[in-house]
């Protein structure tokens, strides 16, 4: 099963959108690294749901509009989106930046959304002022990065030479975007926190073990913002589980979709 | 011709390379001595003095967190070499507008060092290099579209004198721009900017402002400058671009003999072998175009340090054209085919102290420059010159 690619212009944005599946809608927002559309664990996901995956602008085949530079003008582009493609109510996934988004979105309609899985989500800051609650991704060595963003790093380390120029530029421009829109405040938005309490459906954190980037610590605090979210560890996953263990991911996230 | 005396203000005394990831940015400040850093400015700024004294004019820089250039505030700088200096040009290079966060307040230092130096600015902007992006913490992307928003919002507030004016932009928004001091000169001070890659100079090239490249050779140099001169001639500003608005920077060390020549010079070096950085530091998110970060990530980008780097021998780096050294002589010859081989420029920014050149072999080199080869520069190469013209095709 292949994702179904279009495309869709949302206020001056050309927005690539994949899809896969059938069955009640689920958005699917990717994290900083860009869309995986073809990954196994969307299959399986689309195998009960209509899984969408719009990328975000400026990432991969969307265009960047000039006058965007926020998680929150992204969370105001999907919303639209959903407008254009008929999606009045929607499960929401969300990864990583993905899941600050998914947040921002479900803190301005949540009447729109009826359950919320958020898989390592960045986007709020609730540790000490003296520490950076996410690791600078900017400032350490790629060796590092890696380590931190995978339980098994050597398995899931791309061989540039074997990559081509599409894909590369991918790379290049998943890391500019989360320059722009994670600069600066690092990683989240100081407004989000105070909005969380708006968020009524079931709520799903999902965080894998070994995550260098979102801590365990984090996770739970974040949890805490939003009434009566779960928290749910991930075995052998760092900050990626659907790509490192998609089927247990998958799983924690059908049961929440399915009850 | 003119001649700006620089010096990064380095402080050199660290611990061995192996024992330090990176000497900019992330190297703890417990390596700085105060009592040495405060005795270091002393020496650069006599330094800078003497320059003047032998007709010279002085140029000063900025770099952030690091020891390579211990000068986080050029502005303080340049405000001392105001009142330390009779004659000199003050050249700035530069305020990198597009890392802070206040143009009107560097409109505002910029129009009192005009003031206090009676008209003596030559005021410089610059991008800043990416090591300047984490001590910064100014977002990497969008930073050409900062920079010249900001130094039109400076501009502005310069030649503005009838009470306030306002800015609302895409970066940058200001309700009351109405600066005291307003500057000396006018309508304003000379605006400088620097680039090393051809895309920014025909930018620079469009507005007229002067253009300043660092060590990027004979080849590189000759294609910056024909892209400013493109870029002029597009803007409608007419055909000849005269030599005055083309700067060059170089290591330059002379002496009166070859070998002193070449000691003296072998220490200016340090300014290439200590520039230790690590690749993080070296190619933040968005500082350059998609597509020359696609190179980086193929490994077959040309990394302008490393290739500085790798020329560090004396004669390795006059080869490259990013040095000039020996005897007065052998300097001017040096300087000639260079000028010759780019095009011509009005400006040759001297970088005559870099590491561990003490104090007073940096001012033999200074007194060996002003005296024996800057009489013969401003002679041979006239200000007014037009640019271009004799650029000379084929490999140095």
């Amino acid at each position: 099963m292949t994702a179904k690619r279009t495309t869709v212009d949302v206020a001056g944005a050309k927005l690539e959108v994949h899809e896969i599946g059938s069955g009640p809608p689920v958005l699917f927002l990717h994290g900083g690294s860009g869309p995986t559309p073809n990954a196994p664990f969307f299959a399986t996901l689309g195998a009960k749901h209509r899984v969408i995956m719009p990328t975000h602008p400026g990432f991969g085949g969307s265009s960047l509009p000039e006058w965007l530079d926020s998680c929150d003008d992204i969370a105001h582009i999907h919303l639209e989106l959903m407008d254009k493609l008929g999606v009045a109510k929607a499960a929401l996934i969300g990864a990583s930046i993905g899941g600050w988004i998914a947040l921002e979105m479900a803190t301005k309609t949540p009447e729109r959304f009826t359950k919320l899985g958020l898989i390592a989500p960045v986007g709020v800051k609730v540790g000490s002022v003296d520490k950076l609650d996410i690791p600078d991704m900017f400032a350490m060595p790629p060796a590092k990065l890696q380590a931190m963003l995978f339980h098994a790093p050597e398995k899931f380390k791309a061989d540039l030479t074997k990559l081509d120029d599409d894909a590369l530029m991918g790379m290049v421009k998943a890391r500019e975007m989360l320059a722009l829109l994670a600069w600066e405040p690092y990683m989240h938005n100081p407004k989000l926190a105070h909005r969380l309490h708006r968020i009524a459906c079931p709520t799903l954190f999902l965080r894998g073990v070994s995550d260098g980037l979102v801590s365990a610590d984090y996770t739970k605090a974040y949890a805490k913002l939003i009434p009566g979210a779960k928290v749910e560890t991930i075995a052998a996953a760092g900050h990626v589980p659907q790509i490192e263990q998609p089927e247990a991911t998958s799983s924690l996230l059908a049961k929440l979709l399915n009850t | 011709m003119r001649t700006f005396h620089f010096s990064e203000t380095a402080y050199p005394y660290l611990p061995p390379e192996d024992e330090y990831a990176s000497i900019r940015v992330t190297l703890p400040n417990r390596n700085y001595d105060p009592a040495k850093g405060a005795a270091l400015y002393d020496r650069y700024l006599d330094e800078w003095q003497i320059a003047d004294e032998e007709g010279l004019d002085v140029m000063v820089n900025e770099h952030h967190m690091t020891a390579t250039c211990v000068d986080p505030a050029a502005p303080i700088m340049l405000g001392i070499l105001a009142r330390l200096t009779r004659k000199a040009r003050l050249l700035i290079l530069g305020n990198p507008v597009a890392n802070r966060r206040q143009p009107v307040r560097v409109a505002e230092e910029m129009a009192m060092i005009d003031i206090l130096s009676k008209g003596r600015l030559e005021c410089g902007f610059v991008r800043g290099v990416p090591y300047e992006i984490l001590p910064a913490n100014s977002p990497p992307l969008r930073m050409n579209e900062r920079m010249y928003e900001a130094i039109d919002v400076i501009t502005k507030a310069w030649t503005s004198h009838d009470g306030p004016v306002s800015h609302e932009g895409r970066f940058f928004h200001h309700r009351n721009i109405n600066i005291w001091p307003r500057p000396w000169q006018q309508p304003h001070p000379p605006i400088w900017i620097s680039t090393t890659t051809p895309s920014g100079a025909k930018q620079v090239g469009g507005r007229g402002y002067v253009q300043a490249t660092f060590l990027t050779g004979f080849d590189e140099t000759r294609k910056i400058f024909d892209s400013y001169r493109a870029g002029w001639r597009e803007a409608g500003r007419g055909q000849d671009i005269p030599v005055n608005r083309l700067a060059y920077a170089a290591l330059v060390y002379v002496a009166d003999t070859e070998a002193k020549a070449h000691a003296g010079a072998e220490k200016l070096l340090w300014y290439m072998t200590s520039n230790k950085v690590p690749f993080e530091l070296c190619y933040p998110p968005g500082y350059m175009s998609q597509g020359a970060s696609l190179q980086v990530l193929k490994g077959s980008a040309l990394d302008q340090h490393a290739a500085n780097r790798g020329n560090a021998t004396v004669e390795k780096a006059v080869q490259a054209g990013i040095m000039f050294s020996g005897t007065p002589e052998t300097v001017f010859k040096q300087i000639k085919r260079f000028y010759d081989h780019v095009g011509g420029f009005g400006h040759l920014l001297n970088m005559g102290q870099a590491g561990f050149l003490e104090h007073d072999d940096s001012v033999h080199g200074i007194r060996m420059f002003a005296r024996e080869v800057f009489p013969r520069l401003k002679d041979t190469f006239p200000d007014m010159a037009i640019s271009g013209v004799e650029a000379k095709k084929g490999a140095a």
